[in-house]
């Protein structure tokens, strides 16, 4: 049985849990947060997603309380949020540097906001011990903060954020502390308590892996700016403008000029004396208007022999090869000195490698492969 | 060889000029005053051996201290002005420090030197500008009765009062430092997470920034009242003839009353009774150093 | 972000007012004609002049600068001597009592330590005058010298000092050319403690000295148990002068050379 998708920014019928309208935050003369509109949806996880100083934990601040907009209203569940000082809001934040009080044991820290709250001594022990059963540190109550590993430190601050069940959790960096490995892990873990509890959790990050695989959508900022706001695969495939698409993953940019031949089809001048590109596009360019031709490094094969039927091809000479286990990226100069990125996956032992360095190879890619973007 | 030098010179060093002197003392206290010079009469000799020591042991000048309540008055005095000292000076310096941690990163270098700046000018001068003030024609008087306060000098100056002024102005840096280090490494996000969690300012500021500085607000109760309880200029400068503290008492005895075993006698309480204080001190520094690491 | 509130404000402007007017009004009433301290009478620097012409306090000046010279350089090289024991040397027979002699003088009320060392002196038959002032002052001195060098020891990398070695340096070398120049500022200001310590210490000195040598602390005691006068506020102004110019110069040069080291680290990461 199919489960229904979960995609309520889809549906016009859906309120939004989070209204940010015409947001600005300014610092004296420095605009962190520039004209920003955005909704959030109940239950989705979001994530913010750039480079430092891009706005983002500004952002979040905001949504904790901790700044006031400049201009603009931020609203939750329909209520503007702006006289609601952080300790009266049903939000929650978990911070950078975790911010355990260390002077607390785990228990207490988990117990701290209920008992703000002025929650009964039984309720808050039960709430409490479910706290630590979803993050698995029921052997831990009774340390303190520097008794325990860097990993449980992140599941305390976690749960210590959960206990008041906030309609919103804001995640600063929550895993930028950790190793690689334990991050990973510590991702699919969040998603896993994100959809138990069924709270919102807007995620701070500038590690795209991350965003893309926790995240119901994302959301690329820029100089205090959303860029774009999409799911991850829309993101990742349908990019709307270079920063994005330069921003995520890898990308071979493709400067040139766009001509239409077509219907959607356009033909892209890139270099005086070689053959023009295809590409398939919904948007729509004037003729001879600047444009650049975005295409994954692993939307591009790699042949000795020019391929018959490929949209686009091009020869050039293996220049590098970046070995990386599972797939390997290769550099390949064309004779315009440009470089051209190709991914294969490697299900062969390399030993048997097709192709090696100074070798002449043929690049070849469908007109749907890359995407046209303005300038 | 090297290194036994470097152990043994400044291991004498110190035996000779510390422990010795300071094993005199405990003898002297336990003999009898003679007018002669020296101006007491050993009650045992140290070749005897420690069982004639014993047997002899000689403990009428602590008696004397006993009987006599100038003595244990003073010394209840000076608990009581160092206490109370110690306290006001937590009083006026948490607020310091509190300000200097959240002023702005590049305030804070220049704040620290201003806090330091009196620690380096004499201690005597910093007592002494405090007579001119304090006087019945002094400043304050003055500024009070232009201000029609007060209609009648005040009699500050002399009077327990004044010590109180004199300690807490000349220790202030001692409790503002150790606080302020305290509360200069504590995460500012423990505040907002405090906040973020229900918590108001002002009891984010008692459950969590209070606790937190509450080593260093230790150390500086201990780096105030340790010196004050002995204090010796601060009374004799600013206090009155009724200001009773140990130091002035031990300081009479010696020069004025030349009784040298009594006044090693009141050496010898006044530093057991510091030694409960130096040893949670000490304890409170050992454990801030752990919590650091 | 850090929010300086309208409390921290006042706290900090009354408590900084607090710690300097009471030096300012002294400064102030150096400068009055009067001889009254707390009446304005006009400007006049003739307290200055009559402290210069003042023999028994330049006497004591010069007793109390020599004395500190002596006592702060003695009680550098053993401190230092102490610190680097106390940090580098693992265990020794009577450790814990070393350790211990090296604090206790910290927080020992000076009278103890005066009349303990007084009883020393007699005892033994030393004549009382400027040497048993340095005797006394470089023991107490050499104690925060040696808290101020170990502290900067104990943070110090001691895989410098094996590299060193591993050079082919030997110990002394490796001491001389390696341990010293970085520990060098903590020495220095060792040094600077311990003399002003011995610059002002009043209670001690009283106690060892004999009827040869006053120092400058002493002097000022037994002329403000009178009253105020305005001699004495000209030679405090001196004296804090001397100080504020002294801490505002040694601030500065740290703050330069913070300055200057950040700069070069800003270039060094733009050359690559």
């Amino acid at each position: 049985m199919a489960q229904p998708v979960f995609e309520p920014w889809n549906d016009p019928n859906e309120k939004p849990l989070i209204q940010f309208k015409n947001v600005s935050k300014r610092f004296g003369d420095f605009t962190a947060i520039d004209d920003l509109t955005i909704d959030i949806f109940e239950r989705e996880f979001f994530a913010l997603l750039g480079p430092s100083g891009c706005g983002k934990t500004t952002m979040m601040r905001m949504l904790a309380g901790f700044e006031t907009p400049s201009d603009g209203k931020i609203f939750l569940s329909g209520q503007d949020i702006a006289p609601v000082p952080p300790n009266r809001r049903a939000v929650n934040m978990m911070f950078q540097s975790y911010a355990l009080f260390p002077h607390l044991s785990i228990w207490e820290n988990i117990a701290f906001g209920l008992k703000r709250e002025g929650m009964p001594r039984n309720q808050i022990n039960a709430r409490v011990e479910e706290m630590l059963r979803l993050t698995r540190l029921e052997k831990f109550a009774r340390r303190k903060p520097h008794q325990i590993s860097g990993g449980q430190r992140q599941r305390v601050a976690l749960a210590r954020s959960l206990a008041k069940a906030p309609k919103l959790l804001l995640l600063d960096e929550p895993l930028g502390a950790l190793d690689r490995k334990l991050r990973e892990e510590t991702q699919f873990e969040l998603m896993d308590i994100q959809e138990k509890t069924g709270t919102t959790f807007v995620i701070v990050t500038h590690d795209q892996e991350e965003a893309m695989t926790v995240a119901s959508r994302v959301a690329v900022m820029d100089n205090g700016k959303v860029i774009q706001v999409a799911t991850p695969a829309d993101i990742y495939e349908a990019p709307n403008s270079v920063y994005v698409a330069d921003f995520i993953g890898d990308v071979n940019l493709i400067e040139g000029t766009a001509t239409a031949t077509g219907e959607g089809t356009y033909a892209l001048h890139w270099r005086d004396g070689v053959p023009p590109l295809t590409v398939t596009t919904p948007q729509s360019f004037s003729d001879g208007q600047r444009a650049h031709l975005a295409i994954r490094p692993e939307k591009i094969s790699i042949s000795a022999e020019k391929p018959a039927e490929a949209a686009n091809a091009v020869m050039g000479k293996v220049l590098d090869i970046a070995y990386l286990g599972n797939i390997s990226t290769y550099h390949v100069e064309l004779p315009s000195g440009d470089i051209i990125k190709a991914q294969t996956a490697n299900t062969r032992r390399i030993s048997r490698r097709a192709y090696t360095w100074e070798d002449t190879v043929w690049l070849s890619w469908t007109a749907t492969g890359g995407i046209l973007l303005a300038d | 060889m090297r290194r036994f030098f470097l152990i043994a010179v400044p291991y004498a060093w110190l035996l000779a000029l510390f422990l010795v002197p300071f094993l005199i003392v405990l003898k002297i206290s336990l003999s009898d005053a003679a007018i002669a010079l020296p101006p007491y009469v050993p009650q045992f000799e140290w070749s005897e051996g420690i069982r004639a020591f014993v047997s002899q042991l000689d403990l009428e000048n602590f008696t004397w201290l006993i009987e006599d309540d100038l003595y244990w008055k003073a010394y209840l005095s000076s608990l009581q002005i160092a206490a109370t000292s110690t306290v006001l000076t937590l009083m006026v310096g948490y607020p310091i420090a509190y300000g200097m941690a959240r002023a702005p990163q590049e305030w804070r270098p220049t704040l620290m030197m201003l806090v330091i700046l009196p620690f380096w000018t004499s201690f005597l001068i910093r007592v002494y500008a405090w007579k001119g003030i304090l006087s019945n024609e002094g400043f304050l008087n003055q500024f009070l009765l232009w201000t029609g306060v007060i209609s009648e000098p005040l009699q500050i100056l002399n009077t327990t009062t004044a010590v109180y002024i004199g300690i807490v102005y000349t220790y202030l840096p001692f409790m503002i430092l150790p606080i302020y280090a305290a509360l200069e490494r504590m995460d500012d996000s423990l505040n907002e997470a405090a906040e973020d969690l229900g918590c108001s300012r002002l009891s984010a500021f008692w459950l969590v920034t209070i606790p937190l500085s509450k080593g260093g607000i230790i150390a500086g109760c201990f780096l105030v009242f340790i010196p004050a309880m002995g204090e010796f200029v601060i009374p004799s400068l600013l206090g009155g003839s009724d200001t009773l503290m140990i130091g002035k008492v031990l300081w009479e005895e010696f020069f004025s009353n030349r009784d040298w075993p009594v006044a090693s006698a009141v050496a010898v309480i006044l530093l057991l009774i510091l030694v409960v204080p130096i040893v949670l001190f000490q304890r409170n520094q050992q454990k801030e150093q752990e919590g650091e690491t | 972000m850090k929010r300086l509130s309208a409390f921290n404000v006042v706290s900090l402007t009354l408590g900084f007012a607090f710690l300097y007017i009471p030096m300012l009004i002294l400064i102030l009433f150096s400068f009055n004609e009067s001889k009254l301290v707390t009446v304005w009478a006009g400007f006049s620097t003739k307290w200055y002049g009559e402290l210069m012409q003042n023999e028994a306090m330049l006497d004591a000046a010069w007793v109390t600068i020599k004395v500190a010279v002596m006592s702060s350089t003695i009680a550098t090289v053993l401190g230092t001597m102490a610190a680097y024991v106390l940090v580098r040397s693992g265990r020794f027979l009577g450790r814990t009592l070393f350790s211990g002699m090296i604090y206790a003088p910290l927080v020992m009320p000076e009278v103890i330590t005066g009349l303990s060392l007084l009883l020393l002196f007699i005892g033994i038959g030393l004549d009382r005058g400027v040497l048993t002032i340095v005797l006394a002052h470089t023991t107490f001195a050499m104690c925060y010298v040696s808290v101020v060098v170990s502290s900067r020891l104990a943070t110090f990398d001691q895989s410098l000092e094996e590299a060193a070695l591993d050079l082919g340096c030997s110990q002394a070398q490796a001491f001389r050319l390696v341990t010293l120049p970085i520990i060098a500022p903590a020495v220095v200001s060792g040094w600077l403690l311990a003399f002003t310590l011995s610059l002002d210490d009043l209670v001690i000195a009283s106690f060892t000295t004999g009827p040869a040598a006053t120092t400058l602390p002493i002097k000022i005691f037994s002329a403000v148990r009178l009253g105020v006068s305005p001699e004495i506020n000209a030679l405090s102004t001196l004296m804090i002068g001397v100080v504020t110019v002294g801490v505002i110069c040694a601030s500065l040069v740290s703050k330069r050379a913070l300055v200057k080291q950040q700069k070069e680290e800003q270039q060094a990461v733009h050359a690559t």
